[in-house]
């Protein structure tokens, strides 16, 4: 019942990792002299800009790098996730325009999901929106129904946002390639956390996001296999090949490339000692708390995500109360967001209502400590108590609800 | 993150009065574990002084689920039935200094359960009519549900249209593509732009109400004389003061300048974000009135040296 007094680690806990990162400071320190004495537009004919073309170049390449892929030229900078994933389906369909078909998942980000509902409405694309298991696991069967030569561009997440599940993109491209369709995959929350050696892939286009790797919000990259046909969405100057207009955001390029080589180093480390704290922190929930489990596939999963969903309870309550005690979690809960619907994941692998509301995901970096993961596996279990002494579906003696039918559905 | 206000946050973090009242004799139930929120509420009522002794709850939701159960149950204990049953939805929010305009429901919910614990007191049968659809119009609170009832029972079909009956898209306009997708939903549903020939008794059809166009604009309207005009603005204004009186505000009329009208927002209306579009409507509700332009402004903008 009562929450026990623990210092807070002064800086606070932060466990919020998958919605963005802190820029490391070795980061910042790559970027600073951008603003200052490295100021040039990359595009001009002096040494003002020749020094920062040099940079750019320089961070392309640890992209290229991080992704394994065969030439730094399949590097597109772009503003961020949502821009690449736009970029990547709107550009396939206006290159292949007789092709009206599109698949993707049930689980993609808004940034697929309200742009492919959008080409259903509006310009009568048929959308196909592949299902998934009570795990998060992509439906084969139904994936491979679903692809045919009508379809232009397939867009599949490597790993989901809120549970970490991964998908098996290879297979998954290879499939795709097989009816002649481009393969898309949004790997924001992959990206530094998983190997990739897109040189040997099938993968024809990857988005992903600077802010999710220590990098600066802002800046993100499209990765296009050569020869791929290209349609810009941005046009107005030669940047980027012609493929994205716009002076270069050259600081936080710089600050991309820099995160990029760190998270190549670093990689190692997430699947190891970042994975390890994970699991400590989910084992002694599970053992400490009743009636919660975890959501999605915990055997297939990014090392540093967990998800878990307790009963009973409401998942904003729930953030408010981590956050009085310094915690910084995430919430599928409907209030957060402002809508009233639970996270279309949850729903999507059919988490019931009771708990899907309640689903809480703590999302952990290279920066999380042991003491901080101590912190929180001791002061989780008396909020989940505090907040079911206040609901109408929890009998404290019994670990089931009580009957409870309020008026409306 | 939301922006809670303090009230908000002392009854979430200390909520008062939760819990089982084994002694209750009227309960109200109301929510769904699908809608993310739910309330019972547990009243003692003395049926002899009618008063309600003790008030407990139990609420599934987020913060401002709590904290509106909280402030409901201090706001009705040493009330008597009747007396709890004049509050309001608003009145719940004001207590708590308000609420987001996405978290208002939360004290619907609370109003709902203390009509439904005091029906079950009476032994009647409670229906409810909440309805609850995606939040479109931020600014008044305005959910699809509304929007497509406005326009299915007013037989809507503009935008403009929609903002007028309902208000929504009528402040930061941002929500205009959401509207429109609900107004193309609604007429697609209804077999489109269909006019409303017939509509339900007691509603005021669309005909009644939009500006004739077939008519031939008359040679010149019968101009009014200043009396006359300044009569018909004052007319319009007093029909007005209902509606935002409960809103818990008022409107004054303070001078008329030619085609600038000066008014005086009051009450919860001064200072409130959503003045700027209290202010629209007063001015659309003038222009419709006296069938000319005028330009509604706030008496602090009166020129200095007025007439």
């Amino acid at each position: 019942m009562t929450i026990p007094n623990v210092t807070i680690p002064n800086r606070g806990v932060y466990l919020d990792n998958n919605a963005t990162t802190r820029v490391d400071p070795d980061v910042l320190a790559e970027m600073l002299p951008l603003f200052t004495e490295h100021f040039g537009n990359p595009s001009s004919m002096h040494a003002f800009g020749a020094a920062v073309g040099g940079k750019i170049e320089w961070a392309r390449k640890q992209v290229q790098a991080l992704l394994g892929a065969a030439h730094d030229s399949e590097i597109i900078f772009t503003s961020g996730g949502t821009e690449s994933d736009n970029t990547a389906i709107l550009s396939i369909i206006e290159a292949y325009p007789k092709k009206r078909e599109i698949v993707t998942s049930v689980v993609e980000h808004p940034a697929v999901l309200a742009l492919c509902d959008y080409l259903e409405k509006k310009r009568d694309y048929k959308i196909h929106r592949i299902p998934v298991d009570n795990k998060g696991n992509l439906d084969i069967d139904a994936y491979r129904a679903a692809l045919s030569d009508q379809v232009a561009i397939v867009s599949i997440m490597w790993a989901n946002n809120e549970t970490g599940t991964i998908f098996p993109i290879e297979e998954l491209a290879q499939m795709a390639k097989a009816v002649g369709a481009v393969f898309h995959t949004d790997a924001v929350q992959a990206v530094g956390k998983i190997p990739m050696k897109l040189a040997d892939s099938a993968v024809d286009m990857l988005s992903l996001s600077g802010h999710k790797l220590h990098a600066p919000k802002g800046i993100g990259a499209l990765y296009v296999k050569r020869g791929l046909r290209f349609r810009p969405m941005l046009r107005g100057g030669h940047q980027e090949r012609s493929r994205r207009a716009g002076t270069e955001n050259a600081p936080a390029i710089v600050g991309l490339g820099a995160a990029a080589h760190l998270a190549l180093t670093h990689m190692g480390e997430e699947n190891t000692r970042v994975k390890a704290q994970r699991d400590r922190l989910e084992q002694a929930i599970l053992a400490a708390v009743p009636a919660c489990f975890v959501t999605g596939n915990p055997d297939h999963r990014l090392p540093n995500t967990c998800n878990i969903a307790f009963e009973f309870i409401e998942g904003e309550a729930i953030l408010l109360l981590l956050n009085e005690q310094g915690i910084a979690a995430s919430s599928g809960s409907a209030c957060t967001s402002g809508s009233l619907e639970p996270s279309h994941v949850m729903r999507a692998m059919g988490v019931p209502y009771t708990a899907a509301h309640g689903a809480t995901r703590f999302s952990l970096s290279r920066d999380t400590t042991d003491a901080e993961i101590d912190h929180v596996i001791a002061v989780v279990p008396g909020i989940i108590a505090k907040l079911r002494s206040l609901s109408p579906y929890w009998q404290q003696d019994v670990a089931k609800p009580k009957e409870f039918a309020p008026v409306y559905s | 993150m939301w922006n809670y206000t303090d009230k908000v946050k002392e009854h979430f973090f200390n909520p008062k009065n939760s819990g089982v009242l084994d002694s209750a004799n009227a309960v109200g139930e109301v929510g769904s574990i699908t809608c993310g929120d739910a309330l019972r509420l547990m009243l003692k009522v003395d049926p002899d002084t009618q008063i309600i002794l003790d008030a407990k709850f139990q609420t599934f939701g987020c913060g401002s689920a709590i904290a509106s159960s909280s402030a409901l149950t201090e706001m009705i204990i040493g009330k008597t039935v009747d007396e709890a049953l004049v509050l309001t939805n608003r009145d719940i929010a004001e207590y708590l200094g308000g609420l987001p305009p996405e978290k208002m429901h939360c004290s619907v919910m609370g109003a709902e359960a203390l009509r439904a614990a005091i029906a079950n007191y009476k032994g009647e049968e409670w229906v409810d009519d909440h309805e609850e659809g995606e939040l479109i119009c931020k600014c008044f609170g305005i959910d699809a549900a509304m929007i497509e009832r406005a326009v299915t029972v007013n037989g809507l079909t503009s935008l403009e249209e929609v903002t007028h009956y309902t208000k929504a898209g009528g402040s930061c306009q941002t929500c205009h593509e959401k509207i429109e997708e609900v107004l193309e939903a609604v007429m697609a549903k209804t077999g489109a732009l269909k006019p409303a020939a017939k509509h339900t008794p007691g509603t005021v059809g669309l005909d009644a109400i939009k500006p004739l166009p077939a008519k031939p604009e008359p040679a010149a309207a019968p101009k009014l004389t200043n009396v006359q005009r300044m009569q018909a603005i004052m007319g319009a204004i007093e029909e007005m003061r209902p509606q935002i009186q409960r809103d818990g505000g008022d409107v004054e009329l303070v001078d008329i300048d030619g085609k600038d009208i000066y008014v005086r927002l009051t009450g919860a209306c001064s200072g409130c974000s959503q003045s700027a579009g209290t202010m629209m409507g007063v001015q659309m509700k003038l222009v419709e009135a006296l069938g000319e332009f005028v330009r509604v402004k706030p008496a602090s903008l009166m020129p200095a040296h007025a007439g």
